[in-house]
């Protein structure tokens, strides 16, 4: 009787894990699928013409990114991006795409986009991600920092102040929270590596996404 | 009646084992983020997996004592969330403040089956079955 009854709760629990196993894998490559097939029709919804880009424009491997400037992780990650950027020169396009998930994203993604105006993107997202911990404290943000740090990029902070308010921006993270949601974007940093979502997250695994695009090329 | 008590306790640890499953599959294979009263409901849930399985070998009557305040603090959240759900309570009683609605609707299968459905019918399961298992180990006596 003891045996019997130990094999029932040994084989229920061994069928549930092959079940949700097996789900898991199930669903991960249905949701891959219907990504790769709105990516198919429709290339726009990854890459669109208003989303900043770094590297050559010619490279045909596009490394999405969605990302929100006050998430740690995304900061964390900016490091790496930097190496893969340098080692896969004139291979890879980066594309920027805004999932704005605190509380600040959006003022953040504003300035941002308003210093793209005046050609400082890159340099304004460094020094986002560099004073982050003290503007972005989830405990205790404090925005109105962030006018501390852009007088050193040499940008025009009046202007950049009006330029924010252009609704062309407002525009663009509506556009991106959209297409966000239909890729079924839900963390930061997400990557799409021409189309193929990069899971599990890491900087190893989008090298290796990125060296698997360049052989399909 | 000891096996009939077994089955029903044997039942209600599947029950629990896959409400446990089911909401990790949620949670970490969807990536719905799980909101407040769904982690409340979550700590009653989870230990039951452990306890029925303990209370299984060899079964003992002490397994209904460790459970049920689990099961019963689990089912009153439970309804208290559906309430929340199905709009009969408003939300601004909803303890939700920052992160994820306790409203928002992830899965709608067959128009009426959402996740804190799935999370009521798995609690009030498991207090019937606790309730069969009670009754036919008084039997046993």
């Amino acid at each position: 009787m003891k045996n019997k009854s130990f094999f029932t709760v040994f084989g229920a629990a061994f069928l549930m894990g092959i079940f949700f196993v097996a789900g898991s894998m199930y669903y991960k490559n249905q949701e891959s699928q219907r990504v790769e097939s709105i990516v198919k029709d429709n290339f726009k919804t990854l890459v669109p013409g208003h989303a900043m880009r770094k590297g050559s424009p010619g490279a045909k491997v596009f490394v999405v990114e969605f990302f929100d400037p006050e998430c740690e992780s995304c900061r964390e990650f900016n490091p790496y991006m930097h190496s893969i950027m340098a080692d896969y020169e004139g291979k890879i396009q980066l594309v920027m795409r805004y999932a704005p998930f605190h509380g600040n994203s959006i003022f953040a993604i504003k300035i941002l986009e308003a210093a793209r105006k005046q050609d400082k993107y890159w340099e304004a997202l460094e020094i986002l991600y560099q004073h982050q911990p003290e503007w972005g404290n989830h405990h205790n943000p404090r925005p109105e920092l962030v006018w501390n740090y852009l007088p050193r990029l040499n940008i025009d902070v009046e202007k950049l102040k009006s330029q924010m308010e252009d609704p062309g921006i407002q525009k663009i993270i509506e556009q991106d929270q959209i297409d966000g949601k239909t890729l079924d974007v839900r963390m930061t940093p997400t990557f799409f590596v021409n189309g193929k979502l990069v899971e599990p997250f890491g900087p190893d695994e989008l090298r290796a996404a990125i060296d698997q695009a360049l052989k399909e090329l | 009646m000891i096996n009939k008590a077994w089955g029903t306790l044997f039942g209600a640890w599947l029950v629990a084992s896959f409400a446990t499953l089911g909401s990790l599959f949620f949670s970490e294979v969807m990536k719905f983020p799980p909101c407040v009263l769904c982690w409340y409901q979550r700590i009653g849930m989870y230990p039951l997996v452990f306890i029925l399985l303990a209370g299984l070998f060899p079964i003992s009557k002490s397994v209904i004592k460790f459970s049920l305040p689990l099961a019963t603090t689990g089912w009153l959240i439970s309804v208290y969330h559906n309430l929340l759900y199905y709009k009969i309570l408003p939300e601004s009683a909803a303890p939700c403040v920052q992160g994820v609605s306790c409203t928002t609707v992830f899965i709608k299968w067959f128009g009426f089956v959402t996740i804190p459905f799935l999370s009521f019918v798995a609690f009030t399961l498991i207090l019937i079955l606790l309730f069969f298992t009670y009754r036919n180990l008084a039997h046993e006596k």
